[in-house]
């Protein structure tokens, strides 16, 4: 599944990066060392952390994207990161279990 | 060290803005090297933890990296405050870090523990008020 399919299953909104990118699997977490340990290439990454750490975990990780759960909403530098990095950072007020369960749905 | 591609980098304290520069620098830099990508992820986690934990432990440092076609060396030298108690800080969920540095999702303990994973070879030399040294070897 790409990230604009995901987007629009979802009811997701885009706050940076491009859609074109394939997702699957996902980890859920908000400490960047355990992230670091357990994301895995082209992962959903859902977290509450909203600083520019969390897309230099995602790139180093090459995460598929990140979305931030509960209404959370990058900061200015995490969004100028993701642009330059090119990792798709969307937004949901859904809480991660929530959004954990409508992923499984999708089998993604 | 011995014979190989060798790069240094200096790392800047305290600047989160800039955290993880180096580490996604040097990936690339293995990436157009044509190295497994087993290996490169096993230096990005390296050099990220090692990195995070110059900014936030010792005010920055410099991180040399040594390539040749048998392994990776990663030395990361800086003049910060030492590790007491090593083996405290090998345990996962041992941190010292602040609040703040908590609340950015940093401190969980894995930092260390992480870089041993990840490595073939570990060697810590720290001294109190002096710095720590870690050397450590990814084989290829």
């Amino acid at each position: 599944m790409n990230v604009s399919e995901l987007k629009e299953k979802l009811g997701l909104t885009q706050v940076a990066g491009t859609d074109a990118g394939e997702v699957s699997g996902c980890y859920i977490g908000d400490l960047m060392s355990l992230a670091m340990a357990r994301l895995e290439e082209g992962n959903v990454w859902i977290t509450i952390q909203t600083n520019l750490n969390v897309v230099a975990v995602a790139a180093l990780k090459e995460a598929g994207c990140v979305i931030l759960a509960d209404g959370a909403e990058p900061d200015a530098d995490a969004k100028a990161k993701a642009e330059a990095e090119g990792i798709p950072i969307l937004v949901s007020k859904k809480s991660a279990y929530t959004l954990a369960k409508e992923l499984g749905a999708l089998s993604v | 060290m011995s014979n190989g591609m060798k790069f240094r980098y200096p790392v800047d304290g305290n600047d989160f803005t800039r955290a993880g520069e180096i580490s996604s620098k040097v990936k690339k830099q293995l990436k157009q090297l044509g190295l497994p990508p087993e290996v490169i992820r096993r230096v990005a986690i390296i050099m990220y933890e090692a990195e995070i934990n110059m900014v936030i432990h010792a005010n920055g440092g410099t991180i040399d990296v040594e390539i040749t076609p048998e392994q990776i060396r990663l030395v990361f030298s800086d003049t910060g405050p030492g590790i007491p108690d090593i083996e405290k800080a090998m345990q996962e969920g041992f941190s010292t870090a602040s609040h703040e540095v908590r609340e950015l999702g940093f401190g969980a303990g894995m930092g260390l523990p992480n870089m041993k994973k990840n490595s073939d070879e570990m060697k810590i030399d720290t001294r109190i008020g002096v710095g720590t040294i870690m050397d450590l070897i990814v084989k290829i």
